[in-house]
């Protein structure tokens, strides 16, 4: 019993790091048209950052408590990274076939992966001070660190939020429309660039937001980025490419299904992954929740 | 009337023919020129022309973009490791025969499932198929080696006539090699060539040009996307089984998507609107890799930026634009 509670919550873990990762991935996708491949990468940069600056912070004696504040530091930077890249990168590409903004997102994925190396290094980068920070909790006998709990809590806050935003507020209204209409939002008045810049940045914020709060629990190591871009993938095709909710119900499924995968069929966990995408798109091309 | 009608197409393939023969006859010549080293990277570079080639039949011909090509090039690959691994008879021959009909089958299967769809969604189905493959050839180690992947050692070529073992074997197999590739390279593009201005390879441009008017004109759309997918993966796969003995050893790399972005890459640095765009870009990607990979341990991001300002700044590849160069300049003159 205790083990199944442990598995679920590990599962719930995966789940609310994968769901911020594949909302973002989501998010720009259904405002701006554009399946950022580089979307994994900035998950990474934002890892590393927060490892970095975790261990900066560790080496000039900040106190333990004021170095979780790093956290957000970490997503706020890929945010910025994002408000670069749009205007430079991806903006002369809106009005070209979906082919090259594909290739130049994978240009941009190849560049921010070596970028990663050239700082960092090829050495993982490790932050988990700030889970021996947290206790650990007893669940019927067995350890379990505290500090996943709270990631699981950040995903959780994350989603409410992100909801409210997209569906309460004047700003959604703003992102939902160009979503609907690019021309008819900008014939209205809207200022459509600033839209795409905000929704842009948001969606790296996420990502970024994802590698800080795992890298406490996982070290910052090279091609984590690419790898955890694949499983987004499959989460947003299960969920449906643009669906918020999605996202959502997409990351819960995949991260309960490679749980049970490790612990039952080792060798096909991954396959089974992509299978059940490759399933969802035959069956439901946009997949469960998707509109578009 | 008929002939009339065929005439500009044979002046054409004369045209062609006689633009063809010198790169050719230069193509022949370069063994006696340069060294084994440059002679084994000209070799990946034919091989890699015959992918991207493949490749652009999907890409530039029916307007799908495939994000898993890798599947087809790694399963041609393991195919051939497979037939080392139990069947024994180190035949280059043998490799194609049994290489080809596999590859073929899994780019029917595969194809089948993915041209249900087209666009975005064309391109996530590919990717996550392909992944299917590397993620089993990464797991199923007992089979496939896992990550250390599988040894090909050195096949005899024209049924056994070359056969290379001794302290000189791989000196005597580059050349040999070459020669065979390059035969092989020709028959692809002369057959390619075929397809794309034959009735089948006209119908695939008017489905990418207008599919509903394709659909209109009474063409199953559907199966004409499906047999493209099948000619495009066997191509690819071709090169996979032309590869594995060159290199000597397949592993899950060659299965994994950011290799399909590689060979994406290629097409897209000739210029998938041409025939020759992608061959042109095959052989020039394996040099700028190789030269990249040797200068810099930052190959990666070197590429990037290459990728990233072709994309802004020639978006018709290298081929497109000295095509445009040259209507430029004969314009000038008229």
């Amino acid at each position: 019993m205790a083990i199944l509670t442990i598995q679920i919550l590990n599962s719930l873990l995966y789940a609310s790091v994968l769901f911020l990762i594949a909302a973002g991935l989501s998010l720009i996708f259904g405002v701006m048209r554009i399946v950022n491949l580089a979307h994994g990468s900035l998950y990474a940069v934002g890892a590393y950052v927060t490892a970095w600056l975790v261990g900066r912070g560790i080496a000039m004696g900040v106190p333990l408590r004021w170095l979780f504040l790093v956290l957000p530091v970490g997503a706020l930077a890929v945010a910025l990274i994002g408000i670069i890249i749009e205007p430079l990168l991806l903006r002369p590409f809106y009005r070209r076939a979906e082919e090259y903004q594909l290739l130049v997102t994978f240009g941009l994925l190849l560049i921010l992966e070596d970028l990663i190396r050239l700082v960092w290094g090829g050495t993982p980068l490790s932050a988990d001070t700030l889970m021996d920070a947290l206790p650990i909790m007893h669940i019927g006998g067995l350890f379990y660190p505290a500090y996943n709990v709270v990631v699981i809590g950040i995903g959780l806050v994350a989603a409410v939020v992100l909801w409210a935003v997209i569906y309460h507020t004047r700003f959604g209204v703003m992102l939902r429309a160009t979503s609907q209409d690019r021309r008819m939002a900008s014939a209205l008045g809207l200022n459509v660039g600033l839209v795409y810049v905000l929704a842009f940045s948001i969606g790296c914020f996420m990502a970024g937001l994802g590698g800080a709060i795992v890298v406490p629990t996982q070290a910052a190591v090279l091609g984590m980025g690419v790898d955890a871009l694949v499983v987004a993938f499959v989460v947003v095709v299960i969920g449906g490419l643009g669906s918020l909710k999605g996202a959502l119900i997409g990351a819960l499924v995949v991260s309960f299904v490679r749980t049970a995968g490790i612990q039952f069929f080792p060798e096909l966990e991954l396959a089974v992954l992509y299978l059940i995408a490759a399933l969802v798109l035959l069956v439901r091309p946009t997949g469960l929740f998707g509109t578009a | 009337m008929n002939a009339d009608l065929k005439a500009p197409q044979s002046r054409s393939v004369l045209k062609l023919a006689a633009a063809a023969a010198p790169i050719l006859l230069a193509l022949i010549l370069v063994p006696s020129f340069v060294g084994t080293y440059q002679l084994q990277l000209l070799t990946y570079g034919l091989i890699s022309a015959i992918a991207a080639l493949g490749f652009n039949l999907l890409l530039g011909y029916t307007g799908l973009l495939s994000f898993g090509h890798s599947a087809y090039f790694g399963f041609g690959a393991y195919a051939v490791a497979f037939v080392v691994q139990y069947l024994g008879p180190r035949s280059m021959e043998l490799y194609i025969l049994i290489g080809i009909p596999s590859v073929a089958m899994m780019s029917a299967l595969l194809g089948y499932i993915c041209v249900r769809h087209t666009r975005i969604f064309f391109g996530i189905l590919t990717l996550a198929l392909s992944q299917v493959l590397y993620s089993l050839a990464l797991k199923l180690y007992w089979e496939t080696g896992g990550s250390d992947g599988l040894r090909v050692p050195r096949p005899a070529l024209l049924l056994g006539l070359l056969s290379f073992s001794g302290p000189r074997g791989f000196q005597q197999f580059i050349p040999s090699y070459y020669y065979y590739v390059l035969a092989v390279f020709v028959m692809c593009v002369i057959i390619m060539w075929v397809i794309v201005h034959s009735p089948f390879g006209k119908t695939l441009q008017a489905i990418r040009d207008n599919e509903v008017r394709a659909r209109f004109l009474g063409i199953r759309i559907r199966r004409f996307r499906w047999i493209a997918f099948l000619v495009s993966g066997t191509f690819t796969g071709l090169a996979g089984i032309l590869w594995v003995p060159l290199n000597g050893l397949t592993t899950p790399d060659v299965l994994y998507w950011t290799f399909s972005g590689e060979i994406v890459f290629m097409a897209l640095l000739g210029g998938f609107r041409n025939f020759t765009g992608p061959i042109v870009g095959g052989i020039v990607f394996t040099y700028l890799k190789t030269y990249a990979v040797a200068t810099t341990e930052y190959w990666q991001l070197l590429l990037g930026v290459v990728l990233v300002t072709l994309v802004l700044v020639l978006p018709t590849g290298i081929v497109g634009a000295i095509s445009k160069v040259g209507q430029r300049l004969t314009r000038g003159k008229s």
